[in-house]
């Protein structure tokens, strides 16, 4: 993956806020649902969706900066090209240390079981070893799931490819949440010895922010632009929901940040809630400066009144 | 073991690390820093972990200029290091599996013992 800042089009030393527009400004552009056209637009939003979420953490932005990680967010090799890796894996047995040579026992024997087996029964006496005939079970496989916003509210089937090269399907199910755990049991390593039982295949859930949607618990959280005369007049718009566009109304007199909510368009019986944010009109349009200019609010009141009152003093 | 996914030849080892020093490689599988297995025909033949090692070798020995004599001694210490990680992981794992009063238990004493 390319450099998340130069995908982005901000320097390194952007802050959060501008790191947030540009990320904005970039999935509108580029959301594929907009560009049915633009057959490249998908693989533009995925990647300005990564470069986002590696810079808006500022744990993972520190740890990219300082050239401990890469840009997919993987561990950036310490010496050894990746090494660890496949080290720590239940593979990494192949490389026991004894196996070359070094320690004094020949080669290509058998691995990695002796020295466990060894180790516990050190640890819990001879008892450890026979209870199960040297039968072990295999172990699990961990594995980081990276899963689009919409996939995690919705559901869906996706096929991840293993340390091992095998394939298999996982089930994300509807309403998973970041750090969810997905078990496939049985279909880690296999088992020693006869009769052992498989590990299990562990995938975390990780879930990818989406340009338009946040979520909060059950609900789905969306930023809704609108016009002052839409504000002021009321209206009805067409809004994304996580099912498709729906047509909602605005009332009259709506203003800044009012909360429109959306029932049962959320995740499980959540609510989808429409934040508004009042866009002024970009000017210069002297109408309406004209109008506003001889203009006397009905209502007469202060919005700085209040508790404002007392910060006279 | 991994890797029974794909047989991975010498040409395409190479292909995959290319700064790794083709003269050397019969070399490291003769001294068992690398293992390899024979194909039907005699060719050698690697697993995927094969390849992590001998991008580790490679690192070891043409970036950080580790002399032949001393790569015995340094390897050795970094399988012993990921045989101790890999056993630790193993552990926590099973460790993991259990009751979470167990696990407490567990963490507890490890935790007293770690500071004594």
């Amino acid at each position: 993956m390319d450099d998340p800042y130069q995908i982005l089009g901000v320097p390194k030393t952007a802050s959060a806020e501008e790191i947030r527009k540009a990320y904005r400004r970039l999935a509108k552009q580029w959301h594929p649902d907009t560009n049915p056209d633009k057959p490249e637009a998908e693989a533009r939003f995925k990647a300005i969706s990564a470069a986002n979420a590696l810079l808006s953490d500022p744990e993972q932005r520190g740890r990219f900066d300082r050239g401990e990680i890469d840009a997919s967010g993987a561990e950036r090799a310490p010496p050894g090209g990746g090494w660890r890796e496949w080290a720590e894996a239940p593979q990494g047995a192949r490389y026991q240390s004894r196996s070359h040579g070094f320690g004094g026992e020949a080669p290509g024997g058998s691995y990695e079981a002796e020295d466990f087996e060894d180790l516990l029964s050190r640890a819990f006496g001879a008892g450890a070893r026979a209870q199960a005939g040297g039968r072990r079970r295999g172990a699990d496989i961990q594995v980081a799931l990276h899963v689009p916003f919409l996939d995690a509210v919705r559901g869906a089937t996706r096929q991840v490819t293993l340390p091992d090269g095998r394939r298999v399907n996982l089930t994300i199910p509807k309403g998973a949440e970041d750090g969810t755990v997905l078990r496939l049991a049985g279909q880690g390593m296999p088992g020693r010895g006869e009769g052992a039982p498989a590990g299990d295949i562990l995938a975390v859930v990780e879930i990818e922010p989406h340009p338009l949607f946040r979520r909060e618990g059950k609900d789905i959280l969306l930023d809704l632009p609108v016009t002052l005369q839409e504000a002021l007049l009321g209206a009805r718009v067409e809004v994304p929901t996580i099912e498709g566009p729906v047509t909602m109304t605005i009332p009259p007199y709506s203003g800044e940040g009012t909360r429109l909510r959306l029932r049962g368009r959320g995740v499980d019986g959540g609510h989808q809630i429409a934040v508004l944010h009042v866009v002024m009109p970009k000017g210069p349009d002297p109408a309406l400066e004209a109008f506003l200019r001889d203009w006397k609010p009905q209502d007469g009141s202060n919005p700085r009144a209040g508790p404002w009152a007392g910060m006279r003093a | 073991m991994g890797g029974n996914a794909g047989m991975i030849r010498i040409e395409e080892l190479l292909g995959l690390v290319p700064e790794a020093p083709q003269a050397e490689i019969t070399l490291w599988i003769e001294r068992c820093w690398l293992r390899a297995e024979r194909a039907p025909d005699g060719a050698w033949i690697f697993t995927e972990v094969d390849v992590a090692r001998v991008r580790l070798l490679t690192e070891l020995r043409i970036t950080l200029e580790v002399a032949e004599e001393t790569m015995p001694v340094v390897l050795s210490l970094i399988d012993q290091l990921y045989d101790a990680r890999r056993t630790v992981k193993a552990l926590l794992g099973a460790l993991e599996t259990q009751p979470a009063p167990v696990r407490q238990a567990v963490l507890a004493r490890a935790r007293s013992q770690g500071s004594e």
